[in-house]
């Protein structure tokens, strides 16, 4: 019991923040760069990337066990998990509208922006690439899910104080944002050091 | 885009006029994750051709025959059979560059060239064409790729396709001069992550220097586009395909 919470929590602390899915495995880009000028946007991205991430990596594990191995058809996967996410976020997205709109209005605009976001299907291949079970993938997605919170909310809280500095003029819109992905993935080398 | 084009003009197109690396800023997942060396961009953009060329292709082909309300999931499963294809040929075949691309082979799904070639070319124009489309983007995109993990390999590690090119001109220059040969340490940051974010930005910085600099000369820099601002919340350009997808 004991290995399983030390295995569960290593899990968390290395997807989560030492082989973060946006500053060390550039998944996610779009909405990292695209949706993180506020921090309030940016929170909201990063709850609504949570929720989607997910449901999805559970939704694909079980498909995964039960469709894919016992059929032999594995080598399908990609093709099958990411019909099974487009088709998931649209589902959520109606879902939400009908019967908890609240959770609708706060999450809503950002459910299509990541509709075919490259963070969920490779949360997805890398779980079964790493032969997780059903658990172990809801945690894992929802960790790496957490990082890319962790990411956003840091990249949208600088951005707003960089906004009133004097930056060269060609530097000025993207690349001093990328220059700022650049330092923070500097420090987030930093916690390979944790496990 | 009409159709009258001529196959050399939308092939040239591509590669050059809206290299979809340069130009578009589309594709930045790979572009950032693979370039650690010029050999893996360089499989990286070639594998990706391939699945575009053929994908463009079939889309052709089948662009009267698909519904419009269903095109997208359509073509989606078009493009992923490629990609499983593709992947499983690198598996038999390459395998060395299969396991250093990983987890981004299958990735080349979401993508945004492909879908956004299959939605913006492909889908209402006849094969030829289509097929140049292909192959100018993907070059494009290949050129780009090597381009990068060239830069980041020279700076990294000091090597270009694994040549030690550096140490090797250090030592022709201090022969010379009969000195001690000096050794390149290095600067192994650009090979690891937060390289691949700087050379982007200083990538990106120098292309808004020459749009500006264009400006100013009263020149038509249209063509010359650096990202969409950086907020996709509040952008109605409807030149930013890539909103709803992953750059």
């Amino acid at each position: 019991m004991l290995g399983v919470v030390q295995d569960l929590l290593i899990l968390m602390i290395g997807s989560s923040l030492v082989s973060n899915v946006v500053l060390s495995q550039f998944l996610g880009l779009c909405p990292f760069l695209g949706v993180s000028k506020k921090v309030d946007t940016a929170l909201g991205m990063g709850g609504a990337v949570i929720f989607v991430i997910t449901l999805a990596s559970g939704v694909t594990a079980v498909i995964y066990k039960f469709i894919l191995t016992p059929l032999d058809i594995t080598y399908l996967q990609t093709i099958v998990f990411i019909l099974v996410i487009a088709a998931l976020v649209q589902f959520v997205e109606m879902f939400l509208k009908k019967y908890v709109s609240s959770l609708y209005q706060a999450l809503g605009v950002y459910l299509p922006l990541i509709t075919t976001n490259c963070a969920v299907l490779g949360v997805a291949l890398t779980n079964v690439q790493k032969e997780y079970g059903i658990g172990f993938s809801i945690v894992s997605g929802f960790s790496t899910a957490a990082g890319f919170l962790i990411a956003i909310v840091i990249l949208a809280g600088i951005r707003e104080k960089i906004a009133y500095n004097d930056i060269p003029e060609s530097f000025k819109g993207m690349p001093i944002v990328l220059i700022t992905a650049g330092l923070m993935a500097i420090a987030f080398c930093g916690f390979s050091g944790l496990l | 885009m009409n159709s009258e084009k001529k196959p050399m003009e939308v092939f040239i197109n591509g590669l050059i006029k809206e290299n979809p690396t340069f130009v578009l800023m589309l594709g930045m997942c790979p572009t950032l994750a693979v370039t650690t060396s010029a050999i893996n961009g360089m499989g990286m953009g070639l594998t990706t051709t391939v699945v575009l060329v053929l994908s463009n292709v079939i889309i052709s082909l089948l662009r009267n025959v698909i519904p419009n309300r269903v095109r997208i999931p359509a073509f989606i499963v078009i493009i992923a059979s490629f990609v499983t294809i593709v992947e499983l040929l690198l598996e038999g075949f390459i395998p060395s560059l299969y396991s250093a691309l990983g987890i981004y082979i299958p990735l080349i799904v979401v993508n945004c060239i492909i879908l956004g070639r299959a939605e913006a070319f492909a889908s209402k124009n006849p094969i030829i064409p289509s097929f140049f489309d292909g192959l100018g983007m993907g070059l494009g995109f290949t050129v780009a790729l090597t381009i990068i993990g060239a830069v980041r390999e020279l700076l990294g590690a000091g090597e270009i396709f694994g040549y030690a090119v550096i140490n090797n001109v250090l030592a022709g220059i201090c022969s010379v001069f009969g000195a001690e040969p000096i050794e390149y340490v290095p600067i192994s940051i650009f090979v690891l992550a937060p390289g691949a974010f700087f050379v982007l930005a200083a990538l990106t910085a120098t292309q808004n220097r020459i749009k500006r600099k264009r400006e100013e000369k009263g020149l038509n820099a249209d063509k010359i586009q650096s990202g969409c601002g950086s907020d996709c919340m509040n952008c109605d350009n409807n030149t930013c395909n890539h909103k709803f997808l992953d750059i």
